[in-house]
């Protein structure tokens, strides 16, 4: 017997399983999924820009509110200047119409590679509640780019910012149907307390994560 | 991984006696539970409890339908849902699927079910090399393969001058003081690791059936890496961990992340599924799920399957007063803890952790703070009970509850001993309040005082008073 289905078969005769109810369980488990039944939620005010701004600086990223996307590009350069951080970039391919140069920055719009310095994203959306952003895996928005680079700029339009994550699986099914590959919530940079329980940031991914919110 | 359970009270002897182990736990405990205590004020602690107990209870109570579900979900995404048994099979398909890919290097995230399967050596053993990229879990791997000591911490019994140490011997690099300028060496060495790896290898903290998706939980950003980078990413998790919805996943991450690290969210949360998609530039093309028994199918209907919701947070081992004293190596296995001191015996044979149920004060610290109500000390109770059913009690404990029982039963008997009881006790206190050493059972007094009886017995008491009255 294949290691399949005797863990099944063993599962079944613990559950006291038979062919009629086994039906049964089928039909009732297919309910809990049409169901989709929300779990207890915390309370998320109404000006989720504000919400993410904070919650977001608690978790050690930065954020600037711009009024327009075109505003972006500078919002950028104006972050990585003020940091002394490289003006050269690589950013998604879906962001390759903005203009980068006329910001003064050199972009590249490809998928990072392990030597890349500066990250550049937009997002899928991006949750209140918990100060995350969101990104979806795809040719136009490659994943490398908000993890390999040592700098993450991400562009976050105020109007994809929802309440929580039941939300953006809303999204997800509204408007790709199915998930992708890698929804990717990322929270702050990347962080370690493996030695002696101190908190350092830039683990393996990004050491600064800075939101550039558009109105 | 071999079990070293049955040597638990020589262990915590010799942990308990390690006031630096200690040193370092407490600093842990604080950031741990005073975390905790603050990042779950924001939430309705004990509604979401119990939706996320729920949860796991639903998905538990028809876990084969379940199991079919998502394997079918799974497998119409381009992943392969195979099943193991037991640690041996885990390590064998793991190294059949390295061989069919060509594999040289595995990259590996955090897995506790690769710990119960020694994988590594079984890796090394068929020539793919395994590379551990969790930081805590690096560590212990370039100091000859350590066994971690804490779920979510794994070397929490380092310090960070034992780190130092270690970087410069096996780095070949300046010794670094800084812990900031360790972990940037560490990341360093391992990035290039992250892009010449061929195979990753991950946990999973939850299955959801409705997607066929795994949830990863990070925060150093390694889980992304090792799911991103390789072109073959292999998901190694038990049987337990299938949730319904991605509602339920919802749920479940306000709860997870508070308990374990004291966050709202973890810095990293990742919903993967399936193979890298067509004019994708990133994400493997190879997507394996192992499914693996090793012992939880024999929770499933039995008095012990409440254990079965356990999502691996390790709160109940950052508030348990025993570990804080002895830390994780003493228990001996993978798990430590509370969880550890019920799971443990359940999944190497009771007779081969007899110990562990009883490391436990039963302050039921642990289930108070459980995010999915686990019962932790009724299970304890429950195995210990096991043990005398079973006649695995040393044979002195036994002796002396049939004499006791015995005892009992014959009251005029039970009287005259305790009588004498309190007489030679009173003899051993040589007329201070406390007994220093206790001749019957000096292990009793070898950490602490007896305290002298107070005079007479209950019984005399209780007939002085009736007859005042």
């Amino acid at each position: 017997m294949s290691s399949r289905d005797d863990i099944l078969k063993r599962i079944r005769l613990r559950l006291g399983r038979t062919e009629e109810n086994a039906a049964a369980r089928r039909g009732a488990i297919d309910a809990v999924l049409a169901r989709r039944a929300q779990g207890p939620r915390p309370a998320v005010e109404a000006d989720l820009v504000a919400r993410l701004r904070g919650r977001s600086e608690a978790l050690a990223s930065t954020v600037e509110i711009v009024e327009r996307i075109e505003d972006a590009p500078a919002a950028a350069a104006r972050y990585l200047a003020a940091h002394q951080l490289p003006l050269s970039a690589v950013a998604w391919p879906q962001l390759a119409g903005l203009d980068w140069v006329g910001a003064g920055l050199q972009v590249e719009c490809r998928a990072a590679r392990g030597d890349d310095l500066v990250g550049i994203t937009g997002v899928f959306c991006a949750v209140a509640e918990t100060g995350s952003l969101v990104v979806l895996s795809g040719t136009d928005t490659p994943a490398a780019n908000s993890l390999l680079p040592e700098t993450h700029i991400a562009i976050v339009p105020a109007a994809r910012i929802v309440p929580g994550m039941e939300e953006v699986w809303a999204l997800i099914r509204a408007e790709c149907g199915d998930l992708p590959r890698a929804a990717n919530f990322i929270s702050g940079p990347s962080r370690t307390g493996d030695i002696e329980q101190t908190l350092v940031l830039g683990a393996h991914g990004p050491y600064r994560v800075h939101i550039v919110i558009v109105r | 991984m071999e079990v070293r359970s049955m040597h638990f009270k020589a262990r915590a002897g010799a942990a308990a006696a390690d006031k630096a182990l200690q040193a370092k736990l407490s600093t842990a405990k604080g950031l741990f539970v005073e975390g905790r205590k603050r990042a779950v004020a924001e939430i309705d602690l004990e509604a979401t409890r119990e939706a996320s107990k729920a949860i796991r209870d639903t998905c538990l109570a028809d876990l084969d339908v379940w199991l079919e579900r998502f394997e079918q979900e799974a497998t119409k995404r381009g992943g392969r849902v195979l099943w193991a048994r037991d640690g041996a099979e885990i390590c064998r398909l793991v190294v059949d699927i390295a061989r069919r890919h060509g594999v040289k290097k595995a990259i590996k995230s955090k897995s506790m079910l690769s710990e119960e399967a020694g994988l590594n050596a079984a890796l090394e053993a068929a020539g793919v090399e395994p590379v551990e990229t969790d930081l805590g879990e690096y560590i212990l791997q370039i100091n000859g393969n350590e066994h971690p000591s804490h779920i979510i911490a794994p070397a929490i019994h380092k310090t960070k001058e034992e780190v130092a140490e270690l970087f410069e011997r096996v780095h070949h690099r300046p010794r670094k003081t800084d812990i900031g300028e360790m972990t940037r060496e560490a990341r360093e060495m391992l990035r290039a690791h992250f892009l010449s790896a061929d195979m990753g290898i991950s946990g999973g903290n939850f299955l959801v059936a409705e997607t066929g998706s795994v949830a990863l939980v990070t925060n150093e950003g390694n889980g992304r890496m090792v799911t991103t980078l390789p072109r073959v990413h292999v998901v190694i998790t038990g049987v337990e961990k299938v949730i319904p919805t991605l509602e339920d996943l919802a749920t479940l991450m306000r709860i997870l992340p508070r308990s374990a690290t004291g966050q709202t969210i973890s810095n990293y949360f990742s919903v993967l599924t399936g193979t890298k998609r067509p004019g994708d530039t990133d994400g493997p093309e190879h997507h394996y799920f192992i499914l693996v028994d090793n012992g939880r199918v024999g929770l499933v209907g039995s008095d012990f399957q409440d254990m079965l919701r356990c999502i691996r947070c390790a709160a109940c081992m950052n508030h348990c007063p025993v570990y804080q004293t002895i830390g994780g190596h003493a228990y001996g296995w993978v798990y430590p803890g509370p969880m550890g001191a019920v799971l443990t015996p359940l999944y190497v044979g009771i007779e081969n952790a007899i110990e562990l149920p009883h490391a436990a004060t039963l302050c039921n610290q642990c289930g108070v703070v459980c995010p999915v109500k686990i019962p932790l000390p009724d299970l304890m109770r429950k195995l210990r009970e096991q043990q005398v059913e079973r006649g695995l009690r040393p044979w002195g404990e036994r002796a002396a509850l049939r004499l006791w029982s015995w005892l009992a039963r014959h009251p005029g008997l039970y009287a005259l001993a305790a009588k004498l009881g309190v007489r030679y006790l009173n003899w051993l206190a040589e007329g201070e309040d406390r007994i220093r050493v206790m001749g019957i059972a000096p292990s009793w007094t070898a950490g602490r005082d007896f305290p002298a009886p107070e005079g007479r017995t209950f019984r005399e008491l209780y007939k002085t008073n009736r007859r005042d009255r």
